[in-house]
């Protein structure tokens, strides 16, 4: 049942609106820095819409995404009304209005400092205010779902908590610790600098921080999207989850080795110890193991409908599932997508494979892929799964659907395979121009061209799924039925206390920070020589 | 749900995912901490602790006892963002007795006559520098290094802050609709030489880049060839060195003439 319906549909309806903006950033930018744009604009105006981009598809539209399903799962899952209903508002508007705070300075021109901060460079205070606003409006989400979960226990001691509840309440976990690291960055680095109380910054030790964040908040980003693998797909092609204690132990295995492996981000950077960047590597490797479950169990679950659908042999029931499912197609094309971006991501990982990509364009191919691709492609699929209870209107364009889409991975494997490629030709990142006249450049202005128009692509898809939502407020109301989630082929009536409460696995999360991170913050912390001269971007013209 | 208490060794689910942690974490730091950096001869290391050390990244003091001087004078200004941007009145006033012996080559208003550099509106950041860099040692002039031997710190200081006063003079050749080459627009990445406005205005400016707008093409032509030449070396880093040398004996042209004739 769902009861605060204005609350998801406003976190879904701002989070789409933010997304629209910045695809249209990401479109401009693959255009204006390919060889298809005569070179004649100011880069700052490049590097002023990368920093926008990068924020509002990094913390403002995943966060309200994630804020939004978590609402409608706890009052969906649990079978009651959402506990902290106001706080949830003053959460949304802490997001919201931190969005507008950090987006002023940024098209000013008065923080083109990238999403990722990139210290020495600081700029304009606002910008990081803005974001801690974001972040500070999330932990309420990340208070709320646990206090519900909690309640619901108490309320129901016998029953095992639903499934996307507790993958829910692990991704607030998820998060709730992530940006504990870039908030130290911000809160202790970075403003005391950008407010001028300092002029020098410790730009290893903010790095280290960040990169406490910028990983596993890439989990966050996931989260969404596996709870759509295992609770909304199964049910949406008329099948049976698999497992239900694989989605439990996937979740875990997020929750515990997501987080302390961020230091792969920091493998050409001098100030970490190669042993702590080997460890990293190493819990990198162990983070692909509940990917490898998720998929293992998907791809069960999908067998047993098209089983179930008269589908016979070793490769008919494939045939036998519903392909004109729009959730059908977006969790295949999904899939593809995420193995194909897996598969580049254990490349990025591995300390010696790294050194050929790193800051190359592959890497920022290879994150376009898993979250631009094989991430946001469900949070099509969850906005079409979830809008017809929310306005009470059925969706009906299901072709316009289908075509987005496809439309949605042809873009995203248009844009992002050329991407990949001139990252190995040694094509840097974060540059506002290449000259294509050069010979040493010339062999990738074909593949930079070819990506480019991936982007518009993209934009068009971006376009289609706008007009479906808006479309689905206009259709005649009809009565949906009450919103369910799959149901398990054995569903759990008994299970381990340690699938059904986080306290061991919030313990292991914390353990292994302080074993992985420990050293790292601490040295960088006593060492006083570490400190360098910010540079201030934008300060005085 | 009646079962173990959690936080038991006797619960399984204890036992074993703190036990398979523990020991990925020990096995990880065994291999990455001691086993390969031993397994590296060029680290040249004595024993595990050295091993230990070495892979955890603390600091060592290097084992070169004497540091090798360089042949000639270096910088010693250490360059911030925020430096002498406050204005002070009483330098201000202070300045404009001392600059009364500048006069003579950078002009009365600090616009000169006879091709040395406009200081009128030059950060003062950037005027302390160069004084500071004439009296040390790390820029030689024949004119000017007698004149900053000189001067204490507070002079350099004051005199910088009187001519930050000053207003910004167009030179007699401005023409602000001369399209800016490129060369100060994007730079040339293949040649590593970053726009010049990325520091010296127009896109953005930064610590110690002094504006160059109205400075007479004489000059910078001068001190793009004394840059490129070695002859002079207080760049901080060799930035302008290394940017001088790879830029053509048009590009230089076209930066002097451009910057000449704007404001």
């Amino acid at each position: 049942m769902l009861i605060n319906k204005r609350l998801i549909l406003a976190h879904f309806w701002l989070a789409f609106a933010v997304f629209g903006l910045a695809l249209l950033l990401g479109a401009w930018q693959m255009f204006v820095r390919s060889p298809l744009n005569a070179w004649h604009f100011n880069p700052e105006f490049y590097y002023r819409s990368v920093t926008a981009h990068g924020s509002a598809m990094g913390y403002v539209f995943p966060t309200l995404v994630a804020m939004g399903f978590g609402y409608a799962i706890t009052e969906s899952a649990l079978e009651k009304p959402l506990i902290g209903r106001r706080w949830a508002w003053v959460g949304f508007f802490l997001v919201a209005v931190g969005a507008v705070v950090a987006m002023i300075p940024v098209s000013l021109g008065l923080a083109s400092v990238l999403y990722t901060f990139y210290p020495p460079m600081v700029g304009n205070p606002f910008y990081y205010i803005g974001v801690v606003m974001v972040v500070v409006g999330s932990w309420i989400w990340v208070a709320l779902m646990p206090i519900n979960m909690a309640i619901w226990k108490r309320e129901n001691p016998d029953k095992p908590v639903p499934l996307a509840m507790f993958a829910n309440v692990a991704g607030a976990y998820l998060w709730g610790w992530t940006a504990v690291g870039a908030a130290l960055e911000i809160l202790f680095q970075i403003l005391p600098v950008a407010l001028g109380l300092k002029s020098t910054i410790d730009a290893g030790l903010a790095r280290v921080f960040f990169s406490w964040s910028l990983h596993a908040i890439v989990y966050f980003w996931l989260m969404p999207t596996y709870i759509a693998y295992y609770t909304i797909f199964p049910r949406a092609i008329g099948g049976r989850l698999y497992s239900d204690a694989m989605g439990r132990i996937a979740f875990i295995l997020f929750v515990v080795v997501a987080m302390p492996i961020g230091v792969h981000h920091l493998f050409a950077d001098p100030q970490v110890g190669a042993g702590f960047k080997f460890m990293h590597s190493v819990f990198t490797g162990l983070v692909a193991l509940p990917t490898l479950l998720t998929v293992f169990t998907i791809c069960a679950s999908a067998e047993i409908a098209g089983r179930l659908r008269g589908g016979r042999g070793a490769f008919g029931w494939v045939r036998a599932l519903p392909w004109q499912n729009p959730i059908m197609l977006a969790t295949a094309l999904s899939l593809v997508m995420l193995g194909f971006g897996g598969a580049g991501g254990l490349i990025n990982m591995s300390y010696q494979l790294d050194a050929s990509v790193h800051n190359t364009q592959w890497i920022t191919g290879h994150f376009h892929l898993i979250f631009g691709g094989a991430i946001v492609i469900m949070y099509f699929a969850i906005a079409y799964d979830l809008w017809p209870h929310l306005t009470g209107r059925a969706l009906e364009s299901f072709g316009l659907m289908r075509t987005q889409l496809w439309l949605w991975f042809i873009g995203m494997i248009v844009t992002t395979f050329p991407w990949h490629y001139v990252g190995i030709l040694g094509m840097p990142r974060r540059m506002a121009f290449y000259d294509y006249a050069n010979p040493a450049i010339s062999p990738q202005a074909f593949s930079v061209s070819v990506s480019a128009v991936g982007g518009f692509i993209l934009l068009a898809s971006g376009v289609m799924f706008l007009i479906v939502l808006i479309r689905g407020h206009g259709a005649p109301a009809s009565e949906a039925n009450a919103y369910r989630f799959s149901v398990a082929l054995h569903m759990p009536a008994r299970i381990p206390i340690a699938l059904n409460s986080f306290g061991l696995w919030l313990a292991l999360m914390i353990g292994l920070t302080v074993v992985n991170y420990g050293y790292p913050i601490a040295q960088l912390m006593v060492l006083k020589e570490t400190n360098v001269p910010a540079v201030y971007v934008g300060a005085s013209r | 749900m009646n079962e173990l208490p959690l936080f038991s060794l006797r619960n399984r689910w204890f036992s074993v995912s703190v036990g398979v942690t523990a020991a990925i974490a020990v096995l990880a730091a065994l291999a990455g901490l001691i086993w390969l950096p031993l397994a590296q001869p060029d680290l040249k290391l004595s024993g595990i602790w050295e091993a230990i050390c070495s892979a955890a990244g603390v600091p060592q003091s290097t084992s070169q006892s004497t540091v090798i001087e360089p042949g000639f004078r270096t910088s010693n200004v250490v360059m911030t963002s925020e430096m002498l941007t406050k204005r002070d009145q009483v330098a201000i006033g202070r300045g404009a007795t001392l600059a009364q012996r500048c006069a003579i080559c950078h002009g009365p208003q600090g616009v000169s006559d006879a091709n040395s550099p406009n200081l009128a509106g030059q950060f003062a950041a950037v005027t302390y520098k160069e004084l500071n860099d004439f009296k040390t040692g790390a820029r030689v002039n024949t004119v000017m290094s007698p004149f900053a031997a000189t001067m204490t710190n507070r002079d350099m200081l004051d005199v910088a802050a009187y001519y930050a006063y000053l207003p910004r003079v167009p030179s007699n050749s401005l023409d602000i609709d001369m399209v800016a080459p490129a060369i100060v627009v994007t730079g040339a990445p293949m040649r590593n030489i970053p726009p010049c406005g990325s520091c010296h205005g127009d896109i953005d400016n930064k610590a110690g880049s002094p504006w160059l707008g109205a400075q007479s093409a004489v000059y910078i032509k001068a001190q793009l060839h004394a840059f490129a030449s070695g002859a002079r070396r207080n760049d901080i880093s060799q930035q302008m060195r290394n940017i001088a040398r790879q830029m053509t004996a048009e590009e230089v042209d076209q930066v002097a003439r451009y910057y000449e004739a704007q404001p």
